[in-house]
C-alpha cells in the first residue's frame, strides 16, 4: 500500500474559487432554510457580495504566478485576468437576472412550471411570493465552474470544471417564464449535445493519459518532447479534447446548438452564457493548446485554420438570413468565435494577449446587446422577431442608439472595443504568418457588418408599424449593467492601451 | 527634405480643430429636444470656430520656411500590440492644411445655409449634430499621421454620410439609398483595411512617415497590390467606377448634405488618399496606370449620366462623379498631376458646393420639385440664385477667368504631358460637360416657365443667399487667387512633389482646343433646349439617353454580380447548415453512417442532426490531425 499524501495547496491563491464555491453552498442552504419572502434579498446580497469579494481577492493576487494542488491548478497572469473578467461580467449578468420590473408579472423565470404564463394561477403565485430563487445557487455553481475551468492545469480538473460550469447552465436555460416550450426544448438540446461533447473531451483525455501516463498539462507536454514519434494516439487524443472545447466556444461544425439555446433561454441567462462561457472555454482552449500540446503546434494549426475560416464564414453568412434577433446574435457569436480563433492560432504571446483582449471586449459588448434585447417587448413578452424592431429608433432613440453602438462594436467599426479586438488578433496573426486567414477574416467581417447594419437600418430607417415593439423601462439593475457595458465598449475603443498594457504584464501561461 | 516639427504655439491646438465640431455633435445628439431652438447656432459656431483656427494656422504656417511646415502632434499612444504601434497623432502639412480650410470654411458656409434650408424640420438639431460629426470625422481623416487613424476618419465620414443620406427616413427611397451607400462603401473599406494590413506586413508600421520612408525597399508586386487596394478604397469613397452606383441615390439626402459631403469634401477623400500615398504610387506603375484608367472611365460615365437626368440634383451628382474622375486621373499622372488634382479639388469643392446650394435654393422656391422640365425662366424670380449659379456654371465649364478654367485646364495640359490619348479623352469629356451644364442652366433659369400649378417661386432668405454669394465669389476668383497669389504648385511641392514635362500641346493650344470643344458642347445644348421648347414629359430618347437615365445600368450590374449571388449563397448556406450536413456525413464515412442510424434510434428532432454534424466534425478534426501527424 502506498500511503496517500495530500497535495500542498496554496489556499489564498485559489481563494476566489473557494469564495464562489462556499457562496454556492450557502446559497443552497438559503433555499432550504430562509422563509420564502426573504430568499430573494438574501440571495442577491450573497451573490453580489461573494462576487465582489472574489474580485477583490483576485485583484489582490495580481502578480501571482504559481501552480498549486499538485500541479492541478495554475494561478498566473492570464488566469487572474480571466477571473477578473469572468467575475465582472457575471456580476453584470447577475444584475440582469435580478431584474423584475421589465415584465409586468415579475422576473424572467417561471415560478412554477405548472402555471401558464400570464394566467391567473401565475399571478397568484407571484402575489404569494413564489419565485424561482434556485437560479442563484445555479449561477454561483456555474461561476465556480468557470473560475476552475480557466485555471485548470490538468485534464481531469478541467473536465470536472467543465461539468460544474455546464450543468447549472443547462438548467438555467430551461427556466424561461414565457415561451416555455421553446426554453425547455433548448435546455434539453443543450444538455444532450453538451453531454455528447463532454464525452469527446473525456475520451480524448483518456487517450492522452494513455499516451503520457499523466493528465497534467506539463507532463503531457514533456511526454511530447520525450517521445515525439508515437503519432496516432496523441493526435487522436488532442483532436477529441479540442472538439470538446470547440463545442463550448461554438465553432463550426459544433455550433448548431447555439441559435436554439440562445433563442430559447431566458434572455438574461443568454446574456450571461454568451459572454462568460465563451470567455471560459477560450481560456481553457488557450491553455490546452499553448501549455499541454504547444509542441504539436504544427499539427493542430492546419485543422484549426480550417475551423476558424469555416466558423467565420458560416456564422457571418447564415446570420444574414435570420429573421429573429436572438438567433441572429447567436450566429454572430459563432462568427465572433472564428475571429477569436485567428488570435488563438497565432500561438505567440501577442496571439494570447490579443485573444484575451478580444474576449474581454466581446464579453462586455455581448452582455449589453442581450440586455437591450430583454427590454424590447410587446404584449406577449420579448419581441425578438426583426419585424418588431422596425422603426424602434423613432420610438425609443436612446435604446436604439445604445444597441447600435453594440452592433457597431460587433461589426468592428473604429473607436469601439470590437475594432481594437479585431485589429489586435489580425495583427498578431499576420505577424505569425497567418495572412490568408486574416484576409478571410476581413472578408467575413465585411459580410458580418452587413447584417449588423441591416438591423440598425431597420431600427432607424424603417417606419414604425403596429407590430413595432415598445421598450420597457428597466430598474437600476439592468440600467447599471447596460451603462457599464456601453461605457466599456467605447472606453476600450478609444483608450485600449491600459488593458493592452495589463495584458502584456500578465504575460504568458505558467508551465 | 521636410522635417517633422513639434506642435508649438497655435499648432498645439490641432486637436481643437477636431474637438470643437466633435463636442458640438455630442451635445446636439445627446441633449435631445431641448436644443432644438439654439442647436443649429451651436453647430454653426463650432465649425466656424474651427475655420477661424484653421486660417490662423495657415497664417502661422506662412511664417516659416517650406521645409518646416510639417507639424506633428502626438496626443497619446492609441494601440500597441507587439511590434505594432499606432498613435492618436495628427500631422498638419501643406496638403492637410488646404483640406482643413476647405472642410471648415465650406462646411461653415453650408451650416449657415442649412439654418434657412432646414428651418421647418422638426429634427434639425439632429441634422446639425450629424453635420458636426461629419466635419469632425473628415478632419480626423485629413489630419491623421498614420493609416489606421485615417481609417477611423474614413469610417466616421462613411457613418455620418450614411446617417445624413437617410435623414429623411420616412422616405423609403432615402432609407434604401443610405443602405446602398453603406454597402458599396464597405467594399471600398475592405480595400483600405487590407492595404493597411499589407503595409504593416511589408513595412512593420502604418505611419505615413514610416511607410513612405521605406517605400522604395518593397517589391514592385507588393507596392502594386497596396496601390490597387488603395484605389479600391478611393473608388468606393469617391464614387469612381466600378463602385459609383451609390452617389446618385445619395441625392435623397437634404441638399446641404449633397453640397458638403457628396460634392465638396467626403467624395474627394479618395483623391486625398491617393495623393497622400504618392510615395507608393510613384513607384507602383501598374497601380498608377489603373488610377488613370478608372478616372477617365468615370469622367465619361458621370458626364453621360449628367446629360440625361432631368432631376437637377442627380444631374449635378453625375457631374460630381465626372469632375472627381478628372481629379483621380490627374493624381494618377504622378508628380506632374498631383498639385493640379488637388487644385481642381479645391476649386470644384467651392463651385460645386455653390451649384448644389443653388439647386437647393431653386428647390426651396419650387416646393421641393427636382424635375428640371418643370423649371424654366427662374431668372426673373430668383435673381441672386440665378447670378450665383451662373458663376458656378461658367466655372465648371472652364471659361476664363472663372476658377474651374485654371484648374481643369492644368489637368488637361498635364494629361497631354503624359500622352495624347488621355489628353484627347479629357478634352472630349470637357465638351460633354459644356453640354450638360448648359442644358441644366437653360432648363432651369432660361426659356419659358413650365411651372406646375400652384407653385409660386420666390427668392430664398438671406441666410441662404449670402453663402451662395460667397461661394459664387469663390467660384469666380479662387482659381486665380490660388494660382497667382497662393502659388499652389510650390505650396504643395514639398509634400507631393512637382515636375513638368514637355507636352504634345503647348498651354495656349490646350486652352484654345478645350475652350472650343466646351463652347461647341454648350451650343448644342443651346440649340436643343433653348431654340426648341422643352417638353414637360420626357421624350423616349436615343438608346444612349435611355441607358444614361438608367445610370448606365450600374445598379443592374451590381444586382446581378453581387447582391443576388450573396443572397443565394446565404440561403444555400443556411439550408446546408440545417439539412445537408448530416446527409454528407452519412454518405462519406461508413462507420459514421452506422453510428448515425444508432443515434437516430435514440433521438428525434433536430438534435439528431446537430449531434451528427458534431460527429462528422470530430471525424474530420481527427483525420486532419492524424493525417498531418502521419505525413
Amino acid at each position: 500500500m502506498t500511503e496517500f499524501t495530500p497535495p500542498e495547496i496554496n489556499y489564498y491563491a485559489i481563494a476566489p474559487i473557494l469564495i464562489m464555491f462556499g457562496a454556492a453552498i450557502v446559497s443552497v442552504l438559503v433555499e432550504a432554510f430562509v422563509p420564502r419572502r426573504g430568499r430573494r434579498p438574501t440571495q442577491l446580497v450573497l451573490v453580489i457580495g461573494s462576487i465582489v469579494a472574489a474580485l477583490a481577492v483576485t485583484i489582490d493576487l495580481r502578480g501571482t504566478r504559481l501552480v498549486t494542488g499538485a500541479g492541478a491548478v495554475a494561478v498566473d497572469g492570464p488566469t487572474l485576468l480571466l477571473w477578473a473578467a469572468l467575475l465582472v461580467i457575471s456580476l453584470l449578468g447577475a444584475l440582469l437576472m435580478a431584474e423584475r420590473t421589465i415584465d409586468p408579472v415579475g422576473d424572467s423565470f417561471a415560478p412554477r412550471a405548472s402555471a401558464l404564463p400570464g394566467s391567473d394561477d401565475e399571478q397568484q403565485f407571484a402575489r404569494r411570493g413564489y419565485l424561482q430563487t434556485e437560479v442563484w445557487p445555479f449561477l454561483l455553481f456555474a461561476i465556480t465552474g468557470m473560475l476552475v475551468f480557466v485555471a485548470a492545469n490538468d485534464l481531469l480538473i478541467m473536465f470536472v470544471a467543465l461539468e460544474v460550469m455546464s450543468l447549472p447552465l443547462y438548467l438555467l436555460a430551461g427556466m424561461a417564464r414565457r415561451r416555455r416550450l421553446l426554453s425547455q426544448e433548448a435546455a434539453l438540446k443543450y444538455f444532450i449535445l453538451g453531454a455528447f461533447s463532454s464525452a469527446f473531451f473525456l475520451y480524448g483525455a483518456a487517450l492522452l493519459y494513455g499516451y503520457s501516463g499523466s493528465v497534467g498539462f506539463v507532463a503531457i507536454s514533456d511526454a511530447l518532447t520525450a517521445k515525439p514519434s508515437e503519432g496516432t494516439l496523441v493526435a487522436l487524443g488532442v483532436a477529441l479534447v479540442i472538439v470538446g472545447l470547440l463545442f463550448k466556444v461554438s465553432a463550426v461544425p459544433f455550433h448548431q446548438w447555439t441559435p436554439d439555446v440562445y433563442q430559447g433561454a431566458p434572455t438574461s441567462v443568454t446574456a450571461l452564457m454568451a459572454a462568460t462561457v465563451k470567455i471560459a472555454a477560450f481560456g481553457a482552449l488557450l491553455r490546452v493548446l499553448y501549455v499541454a500540446v504547444g509542441g504539436l503546434r504544427w499539427d493542430w494549426t492546419p485543422m484549426l485554420w480550417i475551423i476558424a475560416a469555416l466558423t467565420m464564414l458560416v456564422g457571418s453568412i447564415v446570420a444574414i438570413s435570420q429573421t429573429d434577433v436572438k438567433r441572429m446574435l447567436a450566429y454572430s457569436s459563432v462568427a465572433q468565435a472564428g475571429f477569436i480563433l485567428i488570435g488563438v492560432i497565432a500561438a505567440t504571446p501577442e496571439g494570447l494577449a490579443s485573444s484575451l483582449f478580444y474576449l474581454i471586449a466581446y464579453g462586455f459588448t455581448t452582455i449589453g446587446t442581450f440586455a437591450v434585447v430583454s427590454l424590447v417587448r410587446n404584449a406577449s413578452g420579448e419581441a425578438t422577431s426583426m419585424a418588431a424592431w422596425a422603426g424602434l429608433g423613432r420610438k425609443s432613440p436612446l435604446t436604439a442608439a445604445v444597441f447600435s453602438l453594440f452592433l457597431l462594436s460587433l461589426a468592428g467599426i473604429p473607436l469601439t472595443s470590437g475594432f481594437v479586438g479585431k485589429f489586435a488578433v489580425f495583427t498578431a496573426a499576420i505577424a505569425s504568418g497567418g495572412t490568408w486567414l486574416v484576409i478571410i477574416g476581413v472578408v467575413a467581417s465585411i459580410i458580418a457588418a452587413f447584417f449588423y447594419v441591416r438591423l440598425i437600418v431597420l431600427m432607424y430607417f424603417a417606419k414604425p408599424t403596429e407590430d413595432t415593439a415598445s421598450v420597457a423601462i428597466p430598474s437600476a439593475f439592468t440600467t447599471i449593467a447596460l451603462t457599464t457595458a456601453a461605457v466599456l465598449t467605447i472606453a476600450l475603443g478609444v483608450f485600449p492601451q491600459w488593458l493592452l498594457d495589463v495584458l502584456e504584464q500578465a504575460g504568458v501561461f505558467i508551465r | 527634405m521636410t522635417e517633422l516639427m513639434p506642435a508649438e504655439g497655435v499648432f498645439s491646438l490641432i486637436w481643437l480643430l477636431i474637438a470643437l465640431p466633435l463636442a458640438g455633435a455630442v451635445i446636439l445628439l445627446c441633449a435631445g429636444r431641448r436644443t432644438n431652438s439654439w442647436g443649429p447656432y451651436l453647430g454653426v459656431l463650432t465649425v466656424s470656430a474651427s475655420a477661424v483656427l484653421g486660417w490662423v494656422m495657415l497664417w502661422e504656417m506662412l511664417q516659416v520656411s517650406p521645409e518646416q511646415r510639417t507639424v506633428e502632434q502626438n496626443l497619446y499612444s492609441w494601440l500597441v500590440v507587439g511590434d505594432f504601434q499606432a498613435d492618436m497623432a495628427f500631422q498638419l502639412d501643406q496638403l492637410s492644411m488646404v483640406f482643413v480650410l476647405l472642410i471648415t470654411t465650406v462646411g461653415a458656409l453650408i451650416h449657415v445655409y442649412s439654418i434657412g434650408y432646414m428651418s421647418h424640420d422638426r429634427d434639425r438639431r439632429k441634422f446639425f449634430g450629424y453635420l458636426n460629426l461629419f466635419v469632425a470625422a473628415m478632419l480626423i481623416l485629413v489630419l491623421a499621421n498614420n493609416y489606421l487613424l485615417l481609417y477611423v476618419g474614413w469610417e466616421g465620414v462613411g457613418l455620418a454620410s450614411y446617417l445624413l443620406i437617410g435623414f429623411w427616413q420616412y422616405k423609403p427611397s432615402a432609407a434604401a439609398a443610405a443602405k446602398k451607400a453603406f454597402v458599396i462603401n464597405r467594399v471600398g473599406d475592405v480595400g483600405l483595411s487590407l492595404a493597411i494590413m499589407l503595409m504593416f506586413v511589408t513595412f512593420g508600421t502604418v505611419s505615413f512617415e514610416g511607410v513612405f520612408g521605406s517605400a522604395d525597399e518593397a517589391s514592385q508586386g507588393t507596392l502594386n497590390a497596396i496601390g490597387l487596394l488603395l484605389l479600391l478604397a478611393a473608388a468606393g469613397k469617391s464614387a469612381q467606377f466600378p463602385l459609383q452606383a451609390w452617389l446618385l441615390d445619395a441625392m435623397e439626402g437634404p441638399t446641404p448634405v449633397s453640397a458638403l459631403i457628396h460634392a465638396a469634401t467626403m467624395v474627394t477623400a479618395g483623391v486625398y488618399l491617393i495623393t497622400r500615398s504618392n510615395a507608393i504610387f510613384d513607384i507602383a506603375e501598374l497601380a498608377a496606370t489603373a488610377v488613370i484608367v478608372v478616372g477617365v472611365i468615370t469622367v465619361f460615365m458621370g458626364a453621360i449620366i449628367g446629360s440625361a437626368k432631368d432631376d437637377i440634383k442627380k444631374s449635378l451628382a453625375g457631374s460630381t462623379m465626372s469632375q472627381i474622375g478628372y481629379m483621380v486621373a490627374a493624381v494618377g499622372l504622378g508628380p506632374i498631376g498631383y498639385v493640379f488634382g488637388i487644385f481642381h479639388l479645391l476649386t470644384h469643392g467651392v463651385f460645386k458646393a455653390g451649384l448644389f446650394l443653388g439647386a437647393g435654393s431653386v428647390m426651396h422656391g419650387m416646393n421641393d420639385n427636382v424635375n428640371m422640365r418643370r423649371y424654366g425662366a427662374l431668372r426673373t424670380v430668383m435673381f441672386i440664385t440665378f447670378i450665383t449659379f451662373a458663376a458656378g456654371w461658367l466655372s465648371i465649364l472652364g471659361i476664363p477667368p472663372f476658377s474651374g478654367f485654371w484648374s481643369k485646364d492644368e489637368i488637361i495640359h498635364a494629361a497631354f504631358e503624359q500622352g495624347v490619348v488621355v489628353g484627347v479623352l479629357l478634352v472630349i469629356a470637357a465638351g460633354i460637360t459644356g453640354f450638360y451644364m448648359t442644358r441644366m442652366f437653360i432648363m432651369t433659369f432660361l426659356g419659358k416657365a413650365r411651372w406646375e400649378e400652384g407653385v409660386h417661386p420666390h427668392e430664398s432668405p438671406k441666410v441662404m443667399t449670402i453663402p451662395l454669394i460667397i461661394l459664387a465669389l469663390g467660384s469666380t476668383f479662387l482659381g486665380m487667387a490660388l494660382l497667382f497669389w497662393g502659388d499652389i504648385e510650390s505650396w504643395l511641392e514639398p509634400v507631393v512633389g512637382f515636375e513638368s514635362k514637355p507636352a504634345a500641346l503647348s498651354t495656349a493650344a490646350t486652352i484654345a482646343i478645350s475652350l472650343t470643344v466646351v463652347i461647341m458642347g454648350a451650343i448644342v445644348a443651346y440649340v436643343m433646349y433653348w431654340r426648341r421648347p422643352v417638353p414637360i414629359e420626357e421624350p423616349r430618347g436615343s438608346w444612349l439617353t435611355r441607358a444614361a437615365r438608367e445610370e448606365l445600368y450600374g445598379n443592374q450590374v451590381n444586382d446581378a454580380l453581387v447582391v443576388k449571388p450573396t443572397y443565394v449563397a446565404a440561403r444555400a448556406t443556411a439550408v446546408l447548415d440545417a439539412k445537408v450536413v448530416d446527409g454528407v456525413v452519412n454518405g462519406s464515412a461508413a462507420f459514421v453512417g452506422a453510428l448515425s442510424t444508432r443515434l437516430r434510434r435514440y433521438q428525434t428532432g433536430f438534435v439528431r442532426s446537430y449531434a451528427l454534424s458534431m460527429v462528422g466534425g470530430a471525424v474530420l478534426v481527427v483525420l486532419a490531425l492524424v493525417l498531418v501527424r502521419a505525413s
